[in-house]
């Protein structure tokens, strides 16, 4: 039974989320369950999760990526900015493509020039917001494309009620048939586990590594796309590390060792969404969000010595 | 055997064809740090090569050049006669080279199969390259009952075996895998005496089939013995004795392995004077 916790990460946080999930329907009823409640908690989740789901492959790597929260902030806007000089289609394939080459920059310059990716990552953090700032004059970007109208490609691209969280779901599953069934799975597990080991085998180490940098900072954009058009309007001053703070709280609570080779994605996924009930949770039962800071960090905490103890039970089973 | 005959240099190659791998005065510094000094060695077709000496005699080092983790500063790198160069583990493994390492590239939290295969990885056509998890383990499984590797199941991530097993899984990768030139850093350490058994029979079952040329880096003697066609020994970063096992002893090379251990002594001793 043990073993069952031990090895199957997912299984404490989804029985943790799942508890919350009675606990506020016990408490808050129909308030909670309701239509408009659980959306609100998908609307906390949901950016959470799609930056975790990329963030996970790097915290696996023993590597991390402070930016991709400002590249979800930073896609759109290029999305707003270009549009119009060319289709809307094109606008979002070339924020999309801009969005996956800060991922190609945050990893060569780690890779290639041997800077840890956490000061990597905070300084095209900081560019990034820069670049927000300056291109848009600090004036709000409004009205987003696609945004407040009806239709079926608007709802699917963000309008639609359930669309930002359905986009996450498909990507979680993609991404995590992605880090288990793949070669490229195997090797981010490979190369964080045992880096010297992982290069020794023949793993492309730092080829791994960039394209992980790259798969994140993409699915981040994409996700960022979808929640502008979700909201409408897009705040200059919104400031990204606000949200990948989250995505790592959130890869934490699912079972990833900031040290490498242990995580997954549905384990970051599942964070996410223990998160977004949490938030919407205490609203609903008329706990200040005040409050919900102090929570969120217990959780954070009790996780992460959870894990820990859980690692130590798996290093005596393996002295034996 | 002749007990007792002088150390000398490395002899010229006896050749009977082309040589497996020739090493042409090979030489590698890590800052000021000079480690090999101009490295000569043959290994012939289906030979086992036993290279010993001193800790820090540049033994590893050699060995990571030749499977393209480190590259040369001088000197050149022949395989059938050919000069290659590698860029990488991957283009020395693209040649045919295999490596077993002192500190064992084992991924903990991988299974035995994922790990038996890591940089051979088995995959399903398509862009995604799916793995083939189910051809993979069962691969494994024949494989690890073929050499009589027990573990307990190839589902088991390797932080669950025990240190004698993971070096078993380790070199049964690398015996698998190697095609031409089969590099044994240290094969042997931290071994208990079955799990070493099976790791001599597994090296001497793929030596006896011919197909590949094999390096053995080990401080047990007596397994040398056993298992190498020829020793080198190196000190302090050359080649200073190539020797036929038939044409040395244990007493051979303890003695200069000893008295190069007295001459540094001496020289510290000096030194300190």
């Amino acid at each position: 039974m043990l073993r069952l916790f031990l090895y199957q990460r997912e299984l404490t946080p989804s029985l943790i989320t799942v508890a919350l999930f009675l606990y506020f329907t016990v408490r808050a009823g129909s308030n909670f369950t309701d239509s408009l409640s659980l959306s609100s908690c998908a609307g906390y989740a949901g950016p959470v999760a799609g930056i975790a789901v990329g963030e996970v492959l790097l915290l696996v790597l023993a590597e991390i990526d402070l930016s991709a929260g400002q590249v979800f902030l930073f896609c759109p806007w290029v999305m707003y900015w270009l549009n119009g000089t060319v289709p809307l289609g094109v606008a979002i394939v070339l924020a999309l493509l801009a969005s996956a080459g800060v991922g190609a920059i945050n990893g060569l310059i780690t890779v290639r020039l041997n800077v840890p990716s956490f000061v990597t990552t905070l300084a095209t953090n900081f560019i990034l917001y820069g670049a927000v700032l300056v291109g848009s004059n600090e004036v709000e970007g409004s009205p987003i494309p696609l945004s407040g109208k009806t239709g079926f490609i608007s709802s699917v691209m963000g309008v639609g009620t359930w669309a930002e969280i359905i986009w996450v779901v498909v990507i979680a599953i993609i991404l995590a048939v992605v880090f288990t069934r793949t070669r490229f799975g195997v090797r981010i597990i490979a190369t964080g586990g045992n880096l010297v080991g992982a290069a020794e085998a023949g793993v492309p180490i730092r080829r791994v590594k960039v394209w992980a940098f790259v798969v994140c900072s993409f699915l981040s954009g994409l996700v960022g796309i979808v929640d502008a058009i979700k909201y409408g309007t897009l705040d200059p001053g919104n400031f990204g590390v606000n949200y990948i703070l989250y995505a790592v709280g959130a890869c934490v609570i699912g079972g990833t060792a900031l040290t490498g080779g242990r995580g997954t994605v549905i384990g970051a996924f599942i964070g996410a969404i223990l998160i977004g009930i949490l938030e919407g949770g205490l609203t609903v039962i008329g706990v200040s969000t005040n409050d919900f800071f102090i929570y969120i960090g217990v959780v954070i905490i009790l996780a992460m010595a959870l894990n820990a103890q859980f690692d130590r039970l798996v290093a005596r089973s393996r002295s034996r | 055997m002749s007990a007792g005959a002088q150390p000398g240099g490395p002899q010229p190659p006896v050749g009977d064809g082309v040589a497996a791998l020739e090493v042409r005065g090979v030489t590698k510094s890590f800052g000021a740090l000079a480690v090999l000094r101009g490295i000569d060695l043959t290994l012939r077709q289906g030979e086992v090569l036993g290279l010993v000496g001193d800790n820090g005699a540049g033994k590893s080092t050699l060995v990571k050049i030749l499977s393209g983790f480190h590259s040369q500063d001088e000197g050149q790198i022949l395989i059938d006669g050919n000069r290659v160069s590698f860029n990488s583990v991957a283009s020395a493994r693209a040649h045919g080279i295999e490596t077993v390492y002192q500190d064992l590239a084992l991924i903990p939290q991988l299974p035995v199969y994922q790990n038996l295969f890591l940089g051979h990885e088995l995959t399903l056509l398509g862009p995604l390259r799916l793995l083939d998890k189910r051809e993979m383990r069962k691969l494994a499984r024949q494989y690890l009952d073929d050499i009589n590797v027990h573990v307990p199941s190839v589902d088991a991530d390797a932080e669950q075996l025990s240190g004698g097993q993971r070096q078993a899984i380790a070199v049964a990768r690398a015996v698998r895998a190697a095609t031409k030139i089969l590099l044994l850093d240290e094969p042997l350490a931290a071994m208990g005496a079955r799990e070493s058994r099976l790791i001599v029979d597994l090296v001497k079952d793929l030596a006896s089939s011919g197909r590949v040329s094999i390096i053995v880096i080990d401080h047990n003697y007596a397994h040398l013995f056993e298992l190498c066609d020829r020793i080198n020994v190196m000190q302090g970063g050359r080649i200073t004795l190539d020797r036929q096992v038939s044409q040395t002893s244990l007493e051979e090379l303890t003695e200069l392995m000893v008295s190069s251990y007295r001459r540094q002594l001496e020289e510290v001793q000096s030194a300190g004077a």
